[in-house]
């Protein structure tokens, strides 16, 4: 059989398309474009963080520059690590970044389920609860602290509302919390520790949940809930209809929709909140520095304001810089995952 | 509820302000702590219009022109930039501030309002690139092509075709970048050491701190420097809300 002798047909597309020159304008003005702000990014952001990264080895730690490295290179990573505020700024921002996360996250995913039953009235309630996004985190702590203030404020409700009177009749004492004020730790778990690291008993600070954190846990919350409802009411509405409506006829329960159907459904929206509101708590400053400062024991000390604190006010710069340096590797051991898978994508 | 808290004690007269009574209404309604915290905070105020608004204008443009150039002229390599680029977003800034502080001082900005402002244009590029270059992607690159076939090239695509479409995406990175800009504290605290130049959140905070002011004005402060951000949320909330949500939600 004589095989066919297929030709192969190149038709010049020249005639249609223009031949895109090595050096026409479109192929250098995109990168041309974009160059002022690489470069600034790349020099502001990267350029600096080593930068940062030099002092903190440096020798900096008075009001004198000095860029000699220190001997050995890692000695105020040291000096830091063995501070016990720095091992209260740990475990603060530790407790409050899952405290938030859970509060923020939890509330904000029911917020959106009541919205999405229509148990409230629709815009008005997402405005609202959203609202708080829109102030500072000065004005928002500002408002706590004085709400929060042990003498009165949330205690005074209490009060109010006949809690008191009815603790005390039965013998027991009034709710009356410190709040901010209270240097305990609840949950004190340095015994836990002990017997699994010997060390861990020698960690001078108690290693638990600080009351003093709970008001500022309350406070983050209310200010960042009304993101993480957004976050779930837009990830709800991408739920199509139709496959909850299958799951009804399957003769699932309408809980079961939720659970079943649903739920899995949101887990990249819980992803992506819980990283975005992990970033942000924990980097956390001006709501701390407004409501509480450093707390009493270093209660409610955060890395943000060690930075703060060093860098400023002590003029310890190499301390300060690596406190940061610590902080940018916690946050970018959460960034980095989320956009390299993001971004992958794309 | 906290709302209620700083109103309410706001218009309370000095002499009603104890923490006892901070669930009661005002007895009289007195607008001396308001007319307090105006007078205190008056001047900062002026200086955090004169940071927000120019800084909010030329993060937009940038913003705008990097994520078209991102969304529609893709090159390679630029999603690696623009990876790096959107990193500067998350970092903490506490990272930077050492050689910040250094580099402004060497161009002699330290310690001025520009030198803040030139602080958040750059620092406000990544997510104002974001925001934009998600809002183009959306936008088909059909459009690209044919003003390219009718002769248009990067610039005039982007000045006759992209801008007009995109002026609701103006508004959303107009907004965000207002709010974040106006609420933020670290900047503003540590690049401008002299109260009189100082945003008016840092104000604020030295206000509460400070030992001789009755808690009615802070209160009134707190709303004051709360009333921009809150007004703009109230009456363009949906925009705000796209902002939240493009610049966080991909795909």
């Amino acid at each position: 059989m004589p095989t066919a002798k297929v030709s192969t047909f190149r038709p010049d597309l020249s005639i249609v398309q223009p031949r895109r020159k090595r050096f026409s304008a479109e192929r250098i003005l995109p990168p041309l474009i974009l160059f002022p702000s690489m470069t600034a990014i790349l020099t502001f952001v990267y350029i600096f963080i080593l930068i940062t990264v030099w002092v903190s080895l440096s020798r900096w730690g008075t009001l004198r520059i000095d860029w000699r490295l220190r001997d050995p290179w890692f000695a105020t990573y040291g000096q830091m690590f063995a501070m016990p505020r720095w091992h209260a700024d740990l475990r603060n921002v530790f407790v409050f970044t899952i405290l938030f996360l859970s509060g923020s996250i939890g509330f904000g995913l029911l917020l959106a389920l009541f919205l999405d039953r229509r148990l409230l009235g629709h815009p008005i309630f997402r405005n609202i609860f959203l609202f708080p996004y829109a102030l500072s985190f000065i004005v928002t702590g500002i408002a706590w602290r004085w709400i929060f203030n042990p003498e009165t404020g949330i205690n005074l409700l209490f009060d109010g509302l006949g809690i008191n009177k009815w603790l005390t009749s039965i013998g027991a004492a009034p709710f009356k919390p410190g709040w901010t004020t209270d240097p305990s730790v609840l949950f004190s778990i340095n015994e836990a520790l002990g017997h699994v690291f010997p060390e861990a008993k020698s960690i001078s600070i108690h290693m638990g949940i600080p009351i003093a954190l709970i008001p500022v846990v309350v406070a983050a919350c209310w200010q960042l809930t009304g993101f993480a409802m957004s976050m779930y009411i837009a990830g709800l509405a991408t739920v199509p209809n139709d496959l909850r409506e299958a799951a009804r006829i399957d003769g699932a329960t309408e809980f079961q929709v939720y659970t079943k159907v649903v739920m899995p459904l949101l887990r990249p929206v819980t992803v992506s909140t819980a990283i975005i509101l992990g970033h942000v708590s924990l980097k956390i400053f001006d709501l701390i520095f407004a409501m509480t400062g450093t707390g009493p024991g270093f209660a409610t000390d955060v890395p943000g304001i060690f930075v703060f604190d060093q860098t400023f006010k002590a003029t310890r710069y190499n301390l300060g810089a690596a406190a940061s340096i610590v902080m940018l590797l916690l946050v970018a051991l959460v960034i980095v995952p989320y956009l390299w898978r993001n971004l992958r994508r794309n | 509820m906290p709302i209620y808290v700083m109103v309410v004690t706001g218009l309370k007269q000095a002499q009603n302000v104890s923490l006892s009574t901070m669930w009661h209404l005002p007895t009289q309604l007195s607008g001396g702590g308001f007319l307090e915290a105006w007078r205190r905070l008056y001047p900062n105020l002026g200086n955090s219009l004169q940071l927000t608004i120019p800084a909010t204008v030329f993060s937009s443009i940038f913003g705008a022109i990097n994520g078209y150039i991102f969304a529609k002229w893709k090159f390679r390599g630029s999603n690696t930039l623009f990876a790096l680029l959107v990193f500067g977003m998350f970092i903490p800034y506490q990272s930077i501030l050492i050689p910040l502080i250094q580099f402004l001082e060497q161009i002699k900005l330290y310690g001025t309002v520009w030198g803040l402002v030139l602080v958040h244009v750059i620092y406000g590029l990544p997510i104002c690139s974001l925001i934009f270059r998600n809002f183009f992607a959306n936008i088909p690159d059909e459009l690209v092509e044919a003003a390219r076939i009718d002769g248009a090239g990067v610039v005039k695509t982007f000045w006759l075709v992209m801008l007009p479409l995109a002026l609701p995406a103006f508004v959303v990175v107009g907004i965000f970048q207002f709010t974040n800009v106006w609420n933020d504290f670290l900047f503003g605290v540590t690049i401008l050491p002299n109260p009189n130049s100082q945003p008016v959140t840092v104000a604020l905070n030295n206000l509460s701190g400070s030992f001789s002011v009755d808690w009615n004005v802070v209160m009134a402060g707190a709303v004051i420097v709360a009333l921009p951000t809150a007004l703009i949320y109230i009456l363009l909330g949906r925009f705000f809300v796209r902002g939240l949500l493009s610049g966080s939600v991909k795909g």
